[in-house]
């Protein structure tokens, strides 16, 4: 180990010497996966029974990986927290999954979906990840189909495509604004078939608590029954943790309810590498805020920008009804700060004006922290039945939410917490640095670099699930021996004993603090001093206040009930526990990478122009780091060594 | 309209699946309209926690209508007034101060209750299982676009394929049956020319396995339909009783 120069006084961070090894198959780019897939071991049809294989989640990623491994003939038992594998918060996706069919005839290819993706990411992903991603997106599509999947048609029985946000091509599939919702659907049905063949055991209602390690591999986990309180052990081959994002540490976001980090978390405390925690995706437009009773936040689709204008009273003090306000009186912010791309400019960059203004004091009440969308001069150009064919589902989800209608009153917006770039660290084969532990989806890090671009989530969960897993954990399983594990070996019984006392010491601070009010502080630290804009200064006074924090939680949380039964108070404990910890670790990896890139934004290194600016000799590496129980984590580094795309300034001017 | 709501709530209040239930009695004052029915309740849980009393345990997830996770009773309707509205999409504002409010775990014999509000649907699992799905193995796949599918044909589909999976059709229903659910799954494949293929098949053996898990039958009062947040159509039950038909003929 040494010491690294670049530390902050405050924090001392400690770089492993050791480079991390992604171990990316050698060749052409465009060759890797093929020669991967026919280069690998194989478990033979008759042996495949003899695996046993955990996978825990059942969003896209999840379903689709216990459906395809079981129809390839492995025992699998897949695990989710919901009552039924069929809520995963997969299904809230609205916008659609691009796949680099070129149906359009626009000049789609697997090249341009892979070049606009590692741009997109801002030049902070594992070239090979993504190229493979490309690769593997027009079979799942193909796949989906083939399930009943009804994406959109054109009148001649074609599939029809819309255009998204950064790219120049028409290649995003949908079902209506419920894509994700009928894709999730479609993997679940397809796990259900297992399940009747009795080659996936699923247990619902399961969380997981422990990572089983023997000898260093992952050998299965520990859940608690939420229904029962119950703590179960499962053993098997390899772990697949497909668990989604963190989103939820903000408290307020885009996420479910249940959207949580534990699994992930309980993982990184075993030894698992969290890569790029600080990359956390904001959304300019949802619905904000109404009071503190708020529980979630709702997105408007970006698509609203096109005819939207967004603005603000010039004047703090002027209090009038939008109707009322001449335009000479408001601000068309957006407008007046970039001229060229007006209403359109990229995510990041729309996030974070709206949140300058309404730091100035120019927010809208009550609360302080929204802005104005106006359809009004789009609706007196265009008609309302032109503007409802085009947004009439999104108005009227608006006016379900606020009771106000966009016809007659400009929306109200602000930016949130939406996706996480970060995650568990993963190699080419998406298994983490814990042998036989792979990650999936959201939950590891690989694809998305610092920045997501929309319409790609639900491809990297699927592609993860359906096409990647399928070859990588073969090979894994092919490549090892096993020795069985009984129930009654020494890792299994510490397992069940960690999660009990866990479960014990949450229920037995007997404080005075519920959960919901520490976890809304920790939103609000982690939201002002770890969200769309980070300095130094926020950034350290964040790793300050957090552990203030997390005394304040096992000093002072206070559950009612008992840990024998259903108990939402305490699953919600312990999610919060881990994201205490997780919230620091995000503010450390954001106080150590000392540039702007993508979703990351510190306002010291930024262009004239206000634009992310990347410092690519010192920071194009993959900040893993590595849980030291009570102390400092440990900084390793993965060089992105870019070896076919040439890392340049992002300009969408 | 009041900014804020004063409330009388008689929410149904059952430990386990074994205890027995009843209701219990709370007064809420100054409850902003413009917060979501979840939330109220999240504001009660707060209070009672702070009292020592266990919190009200209901499922919600999304809270954006879309997961089928939430969903309870209110005053006698599945997910409350509103048409087409979950419950977690239901705000304050359609209330008036001074409401009683009754609010009750969906009631049906093949969903237990488990906690106060949650009630335990995996009998919709097990209905999928029956065959609520097309077999295509991974990899398996012609190109997408190798299947014509007309615009009405997969906007027809899709009407019954936007099923949540919330249950208040069986909550709803005089005979708690499941029929609307299994009907929605079984039109959504056969009206698609993947799904036709085992259609037969798929109708026998979901409808078997609705009937094996206590679910009533179907006799015609719509009330589902009514109460259903997705306004999924009793056309799709009359769909499966052709298909059931045709496939004992």
């Amino acid at each position: 180990m040494i010491k690294s120069s670049s530390a902050a006084p405050e924090k001392e961070i400690v770089t492993s010497v050791s480079k991390l090894n992604g171990k990316t198959p050698s060749g052409d780019l465009n060759d890797k996966w093929s020669k991967y897939k026919s280069s690998i071991k194989l478990v033979n049809p008759a042996n495949k029974r003899k695996f046993n294989v955990i996978v825990v989640g059942t969003g896209l990623a999840g379903a689709s990986a216990s459906a395809t491994l079981a129809e390839l003939g492995y025992n699998v038992k897949t695990f989710c927290i919901q009552d039924t594998p069929r809520r995963a918060h997969s299904i809230a996706a609205q916008g659609g999954i691009n796949a680099a069919k070129n149906y359009q005839n626009d000049g789609d290819s697997v090249h341009r979906l892979f070049i606009d993706t590692i741009k997109g990411g801002d030049y902070r992903a594992r070239e090979a990840n993504v190229h493979r991603l490309a690769e593997i997106s027009t079979s799942i599509i193909d796949q989906c189909v083939a399930q009943g999947v009804p994406f959109a048609r054109d009148y001649g029985g074609l599939l029809t495509n819309r255009s998204f946000g950064g790219a120049q091509v028409s290649r995003t599939f949908y079902a209506r604004g419920q894509t994700g919702q009928q894709l999730l659907l479609g993997a679940y049905s397809s796990m259900m078939r297992q399940a009747a063949k009795k080659q996936i055991d699923f247990y619902p209602n399961r969380e997981m608590l422990d990572l089983i390690l023997v000898d260093g591999v992952a050998r299965g986990i520990v859940v608690r029954n939420l229904k029962t309180g119950e703590i179960e052990s499962h053993t098997a081959e390899a772990v697949v943790l497909c668990t989604g994002g963190y989103g939820n540490v903000y408290y307020l976001s885009t996420n479910g309810k249940g959207s949580n980090a534990t699994a992930a978390w309980r993982c990184h405390q075993k030894g698992a590498l969290m890569a790029n925690p600080c990359f956390a995706q904001i959304h300019p437009t949802c619905i904000p805020a109404s009071g503190d009773f708020q529980s979630k936040l709702t997105l408007m689709s970006e698509s609203l920008r096109n005819d939207g204008r967004v603005w603000v009273p010039k004047s703090q003090e002027d209090k009038r009804e939008p109707d009322l306000i001449p335009d000479s009186d408001r601000d068309y912010f957006l407008e007046r700060m970039y001229p060229a791309y007006g209403n359109l400019v990229p995510r990041d960059v729309g996030s974070r004006a709206i949140k300058r203004v309404c730091d100035d004091g120019l927010g809208l009440e009550p609360t302080g922290k929204a802005v104005y969308l106006d359809f009004g001069s789009a609706i007196d150009r265009l008609g309302n039945k032109n503007i409802s064919e085009k947004y009439g589902n999104l108005f009227d989800m608006y006016q379900t939410i606020t009771g106000d209608s966009p016809y007659k009153k400009p929306m109200k917006i602000y930016p949130a917490i939406h996706y996480i770039m970060g995650g568990l660290w993963v190699d080419y084969d998406l298994m983490s640095n814990i042998p036989g532990l792979f990650v999936l989806g959201e939950a590891n890090f690989s694809d998305h670099g610092a920045n997501r671009l929309g319409a790609s989530a639900l491809m990297q969960g699927l592609a993860d699930g359906y096409f990647v897993i399928p070859y990588t954990l073969g090979n894994y399983l092919a490549s090892n021996s096993f020795e069985p594990v009984s129930q009654n070996s020494e890792e299994v019984k510490e397992g069940v004993e960690f999660a009990k006392n866990k479960s014990k010491s949450l229920m037995n601070i007997k404080g005075s603090s519920t959960v919901l009010e520490l976890h809304r502080e920790l939103g609000a630290v982690m939201w002002d001093l770890v969200g769309m804009s980070r300095t130094k200064e926020s950034l350290t006074e964040a790793i300050e206040k957090i552990p203030q924090i997390k005394e304040k939680f096992w000093n002072d949380l206070k559950i009612v009930g008992d840990d024998s039964n259903l108990n939402k108070a305490l699953e919600n404990a312990g999610r919060l526990a881990d994201f205490i910890e997780l919230g620091e670790l995000m503010a450390t990896d954001a106080l150590n990478r000392e540039e702007s890139c993508g979703a990351h934004f510190r306002e010291e290194y930024q262009t004239e122009e206000g634009e992310p600016l990347r410092n690519d000799g010192q920071f194009d590496f993959v900040a893993a780091w590595e849980y030291v129980p009570n102390g400092n984590p440990i900084l390793h580094k993965e060089d992105l060594d870019y070896k076919f795309v040439e890392m340049t300034q992002r300009n969408y001017k | 309209m009041a900014d804020k709501l004063n409330l009388q709530l008689q929410v149904w209040r059952q430990d386990s699946s074994e205890a027995t239930g009843e209701f219990h009695y709370y007064s809420m004052k100054d409850v902003p309209v413009d917060i979501s029915f979840l939330e109220m309740l999240d504001i009660l849980n707060e209070d009672l926690t702070k009292d020592g009393i266990m919190p009200i345990s209901f499922d919600s997830d999304c809270r954006e209508g879309i997961c089928g996770t939430c969903g309870f009773v209110i005053n006698g309707i599945a997910h409350g007034p509103e048409k087409k509205t979950t419950v977690c999409q239901l705000h304050m504002r359609h209330f008036k101060d001074g409401d009683t409010l009754v609010i009750e775990p969906f009631r049906a014999t093949p969903f237990k209750i488990v906690r106060d509000l949650v009630v335990d649907r995996s009998s919709f699992d097990r209905i999928i299982q029956a065959g609520g799905f097309i077999s295509a193995n991974t990899g398996n796949a012609p190109d997408a676009n190798s299947i014509l599918i007309s615009k009405d044909q997969v906007e027809d589909a899709f009407d019954s394929a936007a099923c949540i999976g919330c249950g208040a059709c069986v909550a709803s229903c005089p005979n708690a049956s499941g029929a609307l659910f299994t009907s929605a799954k079984i039109s959504h494949l056969s009206k698609l020319p993947q799904g036709k293929v085992e259609a037969s098949e798929r109708v026998t053996n979901m409808v078997k396995t609705m009937d094996s898990e206590g679910f009533g039958s179907c006799s015609n009062h719509a009330e589902c339909e009514a109460v259903c947040p997705k306004g999924i159509s009793i056309s799709n039950i009359a769909l499966m009783r052709k298909s059931l038909l045709k496939s004992i003929i």
